[in-house]
């Protein structure tokens, strides 16, 4: 599904992601962790194709096609969905209609007519469930004084939508409590399925107790300088990253 | 002959013609027309003309009073009116009274003309009281129009009304005698207790060049609450000055929203007096601009009295080659102690060659005030733009979205729904896109 080749990328002359080899394959869960600073963000923007990164060398394909010529919505529409770490507030436009422009906007790129209002509702009213989301919330502006989970919990709503075939969770066990966490983590979980594949960036394990990454990749210095599987991730849980920064110089 | 000279010496033929009306209303004319004389059009040497040039507009060979009159047909301009809410209406074309597209009134409150106004001796107190009380006699462009004054709207709600229905004022200029200057005189006069809404538009219906110079004098008497709301959103030739003076008393609440999409020069003149305790004024508005239109708002808040408010809020997205200016200036009195004053003024430059002229002026002679003041000037945010795209919405579609919400809670105050579900198509519509939802 999503092949990086030595992706080198920075911003403003700043390299920053220097040499990314990563291959996900469909139904797979990857994790990815590294200390602040390490390119974990950087990395899930250029995936996501935000035009302030630079890419100087190295490839990304997508179900074989090379994307680098793609902007941010036509990768939307090829299946990639960024969860972002500080979504961003739109007063004036509510969650509701925020989702049906984007889906509606997904489906005339793909020549699709636009979704008929009995179907959104129903859709609507499932992801809702399964999220746990009050109809309240809905009609309230996207982000708009929303607390720190609500805003993550609104992006896995939106994911939900959108069903992606490519999902990116950057940090978004920050900023939620245990319950939450659950319920976010329970509405990755039901979206998983053999056809579509999660990259969830975290600094710590406790997310990954709720999704099971089937590897785990540890970034240090804009590069992964180590693959595992689950037990890695709490392998540095237990010792910190010192230790693998310290393999990675020698 | 310069517009200047050619308005002087159509002036005594415009007198001559008037020669039923009061002495009081000749001598406010004459002094009018020897102040235009003295001052003539505002140049760009005039302080609170500096980012604002007449000089294209003042060539044009105009028609200063057309005396053909022309019909037009209500379905051609239903959608310049606000139609889905029951209203008063009156409606002007190229200056003249358009009696078959208007519904006045003179049951309990007067929604009439100007010209009966001032010739008719049952509203002689009112005319008396109130005309030209709060127009500024000593500023040219007002005076210019005071001097030609003529037609417009006449309102005068009595006390202890609540005016159910909101009234339309529109101008609608065809052009049809070529280059067209008008000058439209609006009284409203609004009794103790008394509430009155009311929205006001100017049109041009050709692609003729049309200036307009208009002038509203607004009283709110004890307790009044007087909500304005001004359209504009005209054509490419067509120029508008727009001199509103609000004269409150004690208590009384008074707000203007400006909405401002369209029209080559918009130059909104808007004031406010508060000759009492406990006054609200308000004034917001929304402009979105593109190509070379050019918006300036200069605003007057002058609070002379103590335990007022006042609150401004204006927002401006400029495209293309656009220009604003914003001069927003506060003066609050020695007397006027306890004042709140709040002024804000945000912009958005969307292209490199627009421009955008913000000054705040706060002259303060009172010590225990609360008055705060800011000016903003930026560009769309690059990280709420990404989020919008990695969403699948397309770059047009996101920065519009972008856009309504940096504007759209001056619409939170708007209080006809009617008006606010209006704003939000016009802003779709100058934002080209169509979001399948009304914003």
């Amino acid at each position: 599904m999503l092949h990086i080749k030595n992706l080198h990328a920075g911003i403003e002359d700043k390299g920053i992601l220097k040499g990314i080899n990563l291959e996900v394959k469909a139904g797979e869960v990857h994790a990815i962790m590294g200390p602040n600073g390490s390119g974990k963000s950087t990395l899930s923007s250029v995936i996501a194709g935000k035009e302030e990164y630079e890419v100087t060398d190295g490839e990304i394909f997508l179900n074989g096609e090379n994307i680098e010529e793609l902007g941010p919505e036509e990768r939307a529409h090829e299946g990639v969905f960024l969860s972002f770490q500080y979504p961003v507030e739109i007063p004036g436009v509510s969650v509701t209609n925020f989702v049906k422009t984007a889906i509606n906007e997904t489906r005339k790129a793909q020549g699709l007519e636009d979704m008929p209002a009995s179907e959104m509702l129903k859709k609507i009213r499932e992801k809702a469930a399964l999220l746990e989301i009050d109809r309240k919330f809905l009609s309230r502006s996207l982000n708009e004084g929303f607390s720190g989970g609500e805003k993550k919990r609104n992006e896995i709503f939106q994911m939900a939508m959108l069903e992606p075939k490519l999902a990116i969770l950057d940090e978004t066990d920050s900023g939620l409590d245990i319950d939450a966490l659950r319920i976010v983590a329970n509405g990755v979980n039901k979206l998983r399925s053999k056809d579509n594949a999660v990259i969830v960036i975290t600094h710590y394990q406790r997310l990954l107790d709720h999704i099971v990454p089937d590897f785990v990749h540890v970034l240090h210095d804009g590069k992964i300088v180590k693959s595992g599987t689950k037990e890695l991730a709490l392998e540095l849980e237990e010792k910190g990253y010192d230790w693998i920064k310290q393999e990675a110089t020698i | 002959m310069e517009l200047k000279d050619k308005l002087l010496s159509s002036f005594m033929v415009f007198e001559d013609r008037l020669n039923d009306e009061s002495k009081h209303l000749n001598e406010i004319r004459n002094e009018a027309i020897n102040t235009f004389q003295q001052k003539g059009f505002p140049s760009k040497k005039d302080e609170d003309w500096k980012y604002t040039s007449l000089n294209a507009l003042l060539k044009h060979d105009y028609c200063i009073s057309p005396q053909q009159e022309t019909a037009v047909e209500f379905k051609e301009i239903k959608k310049y009116f606000i139609h889905d809410i029951d209203t008063y209406k009156i409606v002007f074309i190229d200056g003249k009274y358009s009696s078959f597209l208007s519904e006045t009134t003179h049951d309990g409150i007067d929604v009439c003309l100007m010209s009966s106004a001032l010739n008719k001796p049952k509203y002689k107190i009112i005319i008396d009281s109130y005309y030209n009380k709060a127009a500024k006699s000593d500023h040219s462009l007002t005076s210019l129009n005071t001097a030609f004054a003529s037609e417009g709207a006449y309102i005068h709600i009595p006390k202890n009304k609540v005016v159910e229905k909101p009234i339309q004022i529109i101008h609608f200029s065809t052009g049809n005698e070529a280059t067209l200057m008008l000058q439209p005189r609006n009284l409203i006069v609004v009794g103790e207790n008394s509430h009155v809404q009311i929205i006001e538009r100017h049109q041009s219906l050709t692609s003729n060049v049309v200036l307009t110079n208009s002038v509203t004098e607004v009283f709110a008497n004890k307790r009044a609450i007087v909500d304005y709301y001004k359209i504009q959103n005209d054509n490419q030739q067509a120029s508008l000055i727009d001199n509103t003076y609000i004269s409150q008393k004690q208590s009384s609440h008074a707000s203007v929203h400006t909405f401002s999409f369209g029209g080559k020069l918009v130059r909104n003149n808007l004031q406010f007096f508060q000759k009492g305790e406990h006054i609200d004024s308000t004034m917001k508005g929304i402009t979105i601009i593109g190509d070379k239109q050019h918006v300036d708002h200069n605003t007057l808040v002058h609070h002379i009295e103590p335990n007022c408010e006042s609150h401004q809020d204006y927002k401006g997205i400029f495209g293309d080659r656009s220009t604003g200016v914003f001069n927003g200036k506060v003066v609050v009195e020695k007397e006027a102690q306890k004042t709140n004053a709040f002024q804000a003024n945000n912009n958005i430059l969307v292209d490199d060659k627009a421009t955008i002229n913000t000054k705040p002026q706060l002259e303060i002679f009172a010590d225990d005030v609360k008055c705060s003041h800011g000016c903003t000037i930026g560009q769309l945010d690059k990280d709420a733009l990404f989020y919008l795209r990695s969403r699948g919405i397309p770059k047009k579609e996101a920065k519009a979205l972008l856009m309504y919400a940096f504007a759209n809670n001056v619409l939170e105050s708007v209080k006809i729904n009617a008006i606010k579900t209006r704003i939000n198509k016009l802003i779709a519509q100058k934002l080209g896109v169509n979001l399948g939802f009304d914003l």
